[in-house]
C-alpha cells in the first residue's frame, strides 16, 4: 500500500469510524432506541393512569385513555368503606372531607383506614433495618477480604455468593420449620434476619469492589502516623468509601422492597410487607384495579427515584461488582 | 514523615530501609488488635449469620429429604424412607413436565433478551444525542418488583378491558376479546416470556454495554486500515470481544430464570391448568399448598445442586471478565 493509499484510508476511518458514527447512523439508532424506550414505558404510565381513573373507567371497553381524573383509586386505597342505602346516607350530617364526599357519591361510608399503612411501615422497618445490618456486616467483612490475607478467601466469597443464588421457596421450606420453632414466623425480626442474610452476600460483594479501588497507601500512611487499623478504617478509608457505601445500601434497600417470595410464604398478617399486600386490594367484585394502581404507583415511585440515583453504579450492583464501567 | 517516624520509634529511625515495616508494625501491636485478629473479628458476624440463616437450615433440610414428613399430617410418625423422596420425584412424568416447561421458559426468554439487549446496546453504543436518558428510561423495569410487575401485567393483559388486547386488535384486526394471553394454553407459556423479556432485556443490554465500551478504539480503527467492512468487524471484533459480558448477563438470567417463581405466580399462578408451572412453583404447592415437606425438600435439593453448579460456573465467568 503506498503512502497516498493509507493515507487516503486514514481520513476516511476518522470520518466513518465505528467510535464516532455518522449522523445519519446517530439518528437512525436514536430513533429505534427512544421507540423501544416509550414502549416499554407505556404499561408503567398505563399504570400511573389507571391509578387515578374511576372504577368503571378503569374496566371500560374500548380502554380509555381521555379520562376524568379522579381520586377515588387513592381514597379506596386507604379506606375501608361500606355500601349503604342512598336513604341512609341521606340522614347523615354532611360530609366534613373532600373524601367523604367522594365516598358517599357511590353510595358508601367510610367504616375506617385500611392496612396499607401497617404494610408500607412494615416495609420500611424490615427494609431499612435489613439494609443497615447488611451494610454494616458487609463493610466489615468486605474491608478484611480487602486487606487481610484471609485463608481460603476465594471459597469463603463463593460460599457467601451462593447462598444469594439459591431458589427463595426451597430456602423458605427449612426456614418455615425453624422460625416456627423460634417464634418468629410473621414478625419482623425474623423478616430483618432473613432479608440481611439474602443481601449480605451482595453487600460483600460490591463492598469489596470499592474497597479494593481506595489505595492502600492512604491507610499505610495513617498507620504510620500511629492510628490504630480500627481508626484508619473510621477515619480514612469509610469515608472515601461512602459513595460506594450509599450505593450498596441502596441495593440492599430495593432488594427488601421488592422481595416477595419470602414474604408471601412466611408472613401473614403482622409483618406483611407491600408486594404480597397489593395483589389482594379487593373491592366490591374483584380486584379493585384504580386502588391497585394507586398502591403500585406509591410502590414504585422511590425505585425509579433511586434508579435514577444509582444510575452510574447500576452496571456493578447487578452483576455483584464483577463490570464496573 | 521522618519527623513522626523519629518521634515513634526513635531507636529505629536511625536505620533507613528498615525502619518503616519495623515501626508501623510494632505500632500496630501497640495500639490494638492484631491484623489477623481483625480480619477474623470483621468475617466471623457475616459468616455467623450465613451459617445460621442459610446453612443450619439447609443441613436440616437434607434430613428432612429422607423422611415422610407431613405437615398438614404430623400425627403421622415420623420415618425414615431412605431415598424414597428421591426416587419419587425422578420417577415423576409430572416432575419432568415442570422441568421441561422451566427448560422451555428459561430457553426462550434468555435467547429473547440477549437478541433485544445486544441489539439495544448495539444502537445506544451509537451515542446519539439523550441516549443517557432514554437508557434510564429502559433500565426501569427491572428494577421493579417482580411481584407487583407480575400483579399489574394481568391487568393490561385482560381479554376485555386491558390495552394489550386492544392495541393488537387494533393492528391486526382480531376482535380484542377472542384471545386471553394468560388464559390461554398455546398462549401462556408466551405471555411469560414477554413479560419477562420486557422486565429483563434492559439488564443483558446495560452488560453489553460495558463489553461493548470495552473494546478500544485502535482496533476499530486498526480494522479500517485493513479495509474490513462494517459486517466483518462485527463478526471479527465487536461479537468476540462481547461475549464474556455476554456469557455473563446469560449465566446469571438463566439462574434467575430457572429460580422463578413471584412474577409468574402472580401473572398465571402456573395456569391455565398447569401449561406455566414452573419447577418453583410447583415446589411452593408441594411444600406449602399440600404440605408434603419430607418430598418437597428432596425436590428443593434437587434445585440446589443444580443452581450450585450453574453458580460456580458463573462464578468463574465473572473472574474472567474481571480479569479483563
Amino acid at each position: 500500500m503506498t503512502a497516498a493509499a493509507t493515507k487516503s484510508v486514514l481520513t476516511k476511518s476518522t470520518a466513518h469510524s465505528i467510535v464516532e458514527a455518522s449522523p445519519r447512523t446517530k439518528a437512525f439508532a436514536g430513533g429505534l432506541v427512544i421507540l423501544y424506550a416509550v414502549i416499554t414505558i407505556l404499561p408503567l404510565l398505563w399504570i400511573v393512569a389507571t391509578a387515578f381513573k374511576s372504577q368503571s373507567d378503569a374496566i371500560a371497553y374500548p380502554p380509555k385513555v381521555i379520562f376524568e381524573p379522579t381520586l377515588e383509586g387513592y381514597v379506596n386505597l386507604f379506606t375501608v368503606r361500606t355500601r349503604q342505602t342512598p336513604d341512609f346516607i341521606a340522614k347523615l350530617p354532611p360530609p366534613e372531607t373532600w373524601y367523604d364526599k367522594l365516598v358517599r357519591k357511590r353510595d358508601m361510608v367510610i367504616a375506617g383506614p385500611s392496612k396499607v399503612v401497617p404494610r408500607f411501615v412494615n416495609s420500611l422497618i424490615i427494609g431499612f433495618g435489613s439494609t443497615f445490618l447488611a451494610v454494616f456486616l458487609g463493610t466489615l467483612a468486605a474491608y478484611a477480604f480487602s486487606r487481610f490475607r484471609i485463608p481460603l478467601a476465594d471459597d469463603l466469597l463463593f460460599f457467601i455468593l451462593s447462598t444469594r443464588m439459591m431458589p427463595p421457596v426451597a430456602v423458605a421450606i427449612p426456614i418455615y420449620l425453624m422460625y416456627r420453632q423460634l417464634n418468629l414466623t410473621d414478625t419482623r425480626l425474623g423478616m430483618i434476619l432473613l432479608y440481611t442474610a439474602v443481601n449480605v452476600s451482595l453487600a460483600v460483594w460490591l463492598l469489596k469492589g470499592f474497597i479494593d479501588e481506595i489505595p492502600r497507601e492512604y491507610e499505610e500512611a495513617a498507620l504510620v502516623d500511629g492510628y490504630t487499623r480500627l481508626q484508619a478504617l473510621r477515619k480514612v478509608v469509610l469515608p472515601q468509601a461512602v459513595t460506594g457505601i450509599a450505593a450498596t445500601a441502596i441495593f440492599c434497600l430495593i432488594f427488601s422492597w421488592n422481595e416477595y417470595a419470602f414474604a408471601v410464604l412466611l408472613t401473614s398478617g403482622e409483618a406483611q410487607t407491600m408486594p404480597p399486600f397489593i395483589p389482594f386490594i379487593i373491592g366490591e367484585g374483584g380486584q379493585d384495579w384504580p386502588a391497585v394502581a394507586a398502591a403500585t404507583t406509591l410502590f414504585v415511585v422511590p425505585i425509579v427515584m433511586f434508579t435514577v440515583l444509582l444510575r452510574k453504579h447500576l452496571l456493578r450492583g447487578i452483576t455483584f461488582g464483577a463490570v464496573r464501567k | 514523615m521522618d519527623t513522626m517516624t523519629t518521634i515513634l520509634q526513635p531507636d529505629h529511625a536511625t536505620i533507613p530501609g528498615v525502619s518503616k515495616p519495623v515501626k508501623s508494625r510494632a505500632a500496630r501491636r501497640v495500639h490494638g488488635l492484631s491484623d489477623r485478629a481483625i480480619a477474623w473479628l470483621f468475617v466471623a458476624p457475616t459468616i455467623a449469620l450465613l451459617l445460621a440463616i442459610n446453612i443450619f437450615p439447609l443441613i436440616w433440610m437434607i434430613r428432612l429429604s429422607f423422611t415422610n414428613l407431613n405437615l398438614s399430617m404430623s400425627y403421622l410418625p415420623l420415618r425414615f424412607v431412605g431415598l424414597d423422596n428421591f426416587r419419587d420425584i425422578l420417577t415423576d412424568e409430572d416432575v419432568w413436565f415442570r422441568l421441561q416447561t422451566t427448560a422451555q421458559f428459561v430457553i426462550s426468554s434468555v435467547a429473547l433478551q440477549v437478541v433485544i439487549g445486544f441489539g439495544l446496546a448495539l444502537l445506544i453504543n451509537r451515542q446519539f444525542r439523550g441516549h443517557s436518558f432514554w437508557t434510564t428510561i429502559i433500565l426501569l423495569p427491572m428494577m421493579l418488583s417482580p411481584a407487583v410487575v407480575g400483579n399489574f401485567w394481568t391487568l393490561l393483559l385482560q381479554p376485555q378491558i386491558g390495552p394489550f388486547n386492544y392495541l393488537i386488535s387494533l393492528l391486526t384486526g382480531v376482535p380484542p376479546s377472542s384471545f386471553s394471553m394468560t388464559g390461554q394454553v398455546s398462549l401462556a407459556p408466551w405471555t411469560i416470556v414477554l413479560v419477562d423479556t420486557w422486565m429483563w432485556a434492559p439488564y443483558v443490554m446495560l452488560i453489553c454495554l460495558a463489553g461493548l465500551r470495552s473494546i478500544p478504539d485502535y482496533i476499530y480503527e486498526a480494522a479500517e486500515v485493513d479495509r474490513a467492512s462494517a459486517w466483518r468487524q462485527f463478526w471479527s471484533i465487536t461479537l468476540p470481544m462481547t461475549v464474556p459480558f455476554l456469557m455473563l448477563a446469560v449465566l446469571f438470567r438463566a439462574i434467575e430464570n430457572f429460580k422463578m417463581f413471584d412474577m409468574v405466580n402472580l401473572l398465571t399462578s402456573g395456569g391455565p391448568g398447569s401449561t406455566t408451572e414452573l419447577v418453583s412453583i410447583s415446589l411452593k404447592r408441594a411444600a406449602f399448598e399440600k404440605w408434603r415437606t419430607g418430598y418437597s425438600s428432596a425436590l428443593a435439593i434437587i434445585l440446589f445442586v443444580t443452581v450450585f453448579g450453574a453458580a460456580n460456573i458463573y462464578v468463574k465467568t465473572l473472574n474472567k471478565v474481571k480479569q479483563r
